[in-house]
């Protein structure tokens, strides 16, 4: 069982897991997260009692937890979670921020945009059902996102008489469709949201399930071992020049560690110019630090008066990587005109933004069934295809798959200043 | 020696302030004219502090905004002063009385302060120019603010339209507006109000003595204790008693209530933080408790 003692304060070593969640309507995803808030004790009084009260106007014969998670108005009316909500809940030693996003297929955006920052993505799917398309469709796009640890949660399963067999019929059938996908590390748990069924606490009616409970797992999961400690990326951002009397010569770069270790002393290049330097000094506020890593934001003096501006990228002599113009990624549309061959765009990349033509598309990726559809060129709204692209300016870039930060970028309408797509690097030239 | 990856941990408060920085950096680099909407509150003060760190040894490259209700608590100015003289920024200052004297607002007695301070701050962003406000919105706050980005689009006429947001993925954000638009940037969005605390008792920074325990002359209004103060007469049957309270939250003195405490460090008041059991805001703010979608609604005319 988790610890369920109300903090005081929070330890100063303190972590921090951001995990998404996916569902079909009505799988009980925000029945869940109203559950995980309030077993954590995240809920306040004033919050639970709008929602008893809520729930009891509409007649309801128990608490409509999902009403603590369906924000907006509209959402309320019409019942369901139409946009990205973030949700904050800790037990002693983690703090979680959850993304919850929606599930059906109209919003596969939404769930992109969730998943984009998770550590860890949890898929609902209800047990009587099992496996939709839906629940397959999120799995591939986590897996797309490159979303590290994966949770499948068989829901209800006290209207599945708490069956074993239910279980591992799901169980076996999903981990026979993850083999196609990137998931390096997988757990399925069969909880009841409703009942709190292995949420918090072990179910006493499964006692057939040796695993975790689902919080248990929220709590251990490793995930410092997710973020590349090797590669040094640090797309600077910002020139910091005080010109003032007391500090006349300080010139830092101020940015956030997208790789590596950085450390005062080490040889590094600037890029796209090339120039070589050493470290000088790394600065944390008015300290001075040994070392830097993702995803510290510092700010890094150099010791020779080379010239770097917002948009370079400091990384290490020997493992940089080479400025390219021709980019190969897997593109997610989110805007209701499709994306076509020869359109023009404003691309944002770490701290560099540039303009962007669309050479080809190479193909639509069906997120259902994998299918690489090469017959249509163009991507709609919510459809995630294969893009080459050719920009105006070199982009430093790495993979998706190497780096998160440094392989990801945003597709922005030139007119409308709308974000219109989200890339993931497969390679560059 | 070897290291591994337990050895470049960051904990949860340091990532959160890491996001925060790089996110003041991002509109300093990318806007025109940012300006930080300090109210001298809390929340606001975490803001300056971050916005301090993430441009040392420079200054801050930005000005200050606080709208003037003519309702604050003046142990508020006091510490909006101290912080002002130290960082050594300008703070522009917008008097909703100004306003309402220069024909901007109109003020027709039914009007709630809260609402002409909407039209203040919307008739000063357009006065300064400014095309990115910092606001110190937290989406634990509220469940309207939860769903909101941490660059949030304003249009002409600073309302926010909740279905029409951009999406926002990884740490890239999307800085474009047209003129006359602007953009409200929540750089504290995935604080919590137990990690502000911890981060003030942390970095020892000043905050209003009225977040503190003190001994205050009181009256109960709608269940909530409030100040007595000449901006706010007593009604019949409001009785004044001295009591031992603190405040939650820094807001107009005629709406803002205080909770009966006797935290009168940061520790203790993370240890009452933590073991309350009602929101900030739906304990001690009137504004707040209209209806279940009173945020919302004043957040789409512009409200901060
Ligand atoms: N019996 C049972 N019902 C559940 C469970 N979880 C959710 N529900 C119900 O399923 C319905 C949909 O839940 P909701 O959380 O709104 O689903 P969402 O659309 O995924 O957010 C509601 O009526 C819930 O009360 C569960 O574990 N067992
Ligand atoms: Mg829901």
């Amino acid at each position: 069982m988790a610890d369920q003692t109300t903090q005081t304060t929070q330890p100063t070593n303190m972590d921090l897991l951001r995990f998404a969640t996916a569902g079909s309507v009505d799988d009980g995803k925000s029945t869940l997260i109203g559950r995980l808030l309030l077993d954590s004790k995240s809920i306040f009084a004033d919050q639970l009692e709008a929602v008893e009260a809520t729930s009891a106007s509409k007649g309801y014969d128990y608490t409509d937890l999902a009403l603590l998670t369906d924000g907006l108005r509209s959402e309320r009316e019409q019942g369901i979670t139409i946009d990205v909500a973030y949700r904050y809940f800790a037990t002693p030693n983690r703090k979680f921020i959850i993304a919850d996003t929606p599930g059906h297929v109209q919003y596969t955006r939404n769930m992109v945009t969730g998943a984009s920052t998770a550590d860890l993505g949890l898929v609902l799917v209800d047990a009587r059902q099992g496996l939709t398309e839906q629940s397959r469709r999120h799995a591939v796009i986590l897996s797309l996102l490159r979303v590290p640890h994966l949770v499948l949660a068989v829901n209800k399963m006290d209207l599945v008489d708490f069956s074993e067999e239910v279980y591992e019929k799901i169980h076996a059938e999903f981990t026979q469709f993850a083999t196609k996908l990137n998931i390096p590390d997988l757990e399925v748990i069969p909880i009841s949201a409703l009942a709190g069924d292995n949420v918090v606490n072990r179910s006493e009616n499964m006692s057939w399930y040796s695993g975790p409970t689902l919080m248990h797992h929220l709590e251990h999961v490793h995930v410092a071992s997710d973020r590349d400690l090797v590669d040094v990326r640090f797309p600077v951002q910002y020139v910091v020049r005080p010109k003032s009397d007391e500090h006349h010569d300080y010139r830092g770069y101020g940015g956030m560690v997208a790789g590596g270790i950085l450390k005062p002393g080490d040889e590094v290049v600037v890029l796209p110019s090339g120039m070589t330097s050493k470290i000088a000094g790394i600065d944390l506020f008015d300290r001075e630090i040994t070392e830097a890593f993702p995803p510290m934001s510092v700010t890094v003096r150099l010791e020779d008066d080379v010239d770097v501006s917002r948009g370079d990228m400091i990384a290490r002599v020997k493992n940089a990587p080479v400025p390219s113009q021709d980019i190969d990624a897997m593109v997610c549309w989110m805007t209701t005109t499709p994306l076509k061959p020869r359109q023009k765009l404003a691309i944002k990349h770490t701290t560099r933004t540039a303009r962007a033509l669309v050479k080809d598309i190479q193909y639509r990726l069906d997120v259902n069934t994998l299918h690489r559809d090469q017959e249509t060129k163009e991507l709609g709204v919510n459809e995630i295809g294969r893009v080459q692209l050719r920009t105006t300016v070199p982009l430093l870039c790495d993979p998706y798959s190497q780096n998160r930060t440094t392989g990801s970028f945003i597709l922005i309408d030139e007119a409308t200043g709308i974000t219109v797509g989200a890339g993931m690097i497969n390679s560059a030239s | 020696m070897t290291t591994t990856h337990a050895d470049y941990r960051l904990s949860q408060l340091d990532q959160l302030e890491a996001e925060s920085i790089h996110i003041f950096r991002e509109v300093a680099a990318e806007f025109e004219k940012p300006v930080l909407m300090f109210s001298g509150g809390k929340d606001s003060i975490v803001m300056l502090r971050l916005a301090e760190k993430a441009f040392y040894p420079a200054k801050i490259p930005f000005q200050l905004l606080q709208i003037d209700t003519g309702l604050d608590f003046p142990e508020v100015l006091e510490t909006r002063d101290r912080w002002v003289n130290r960082l050594g920024v300008r703070i522009v200052v917008a008097s909703i009385d100004d306003a309402i004297a220069n024909g901007v607002v109109v003020d027709d007695g039914k009007t709630s302060r809260n609402r002409m301070q909407t039209a203040t701050l919307l008739n000063a962003i357009e006065d300064n120019g400014f095309t990115a406000l910092f606001g110190g919105g937290r989406r634990d706050e509220e469940k309207a603010r939860a769903k909101e980005r941490v660059y949030s689009h304003r249009d002409e006429f600073g309302q926010w339209d909740p279905k029409m947001q951009r999406p926002e993925l990884w740490s890239l954000y999307n800085g474009r507006i047209h003129a006359g638009e602007h953009m409200r940037i929540f750089p504290i969005s995935n604080w919590t109000e137990l990690d502000v605390w911890d981060y003030i008792g942390r970095e020892g920074i000043e905050i209003p003595s009225i977040y503190f325990s003190h001994q205050r002359r009181v009256f109960v209004r709608d269940g909530m204790l409030m100040s007595e103060t000449p901006l706010n007469p007593t009604r019949d049957g409001e009785v004044v008693e001295e009591r031992t309270v603190r405040f939650r939250t820094c807001g107009d003195i005629t709406l803002t209530g205080c909770v009966e405490s006797t935290a009168s460090t940061i520790a203790e008041i993370i240890e009452e933080v933590s073991v309350a059991t009602l929101t900030e805001r739906g304990a001690t703010r009137g504004d707040d408790r209209f209806s279940e979608a009173a945020m919302e609604d004043r957040k789409k005319e512009g409200y901060f």
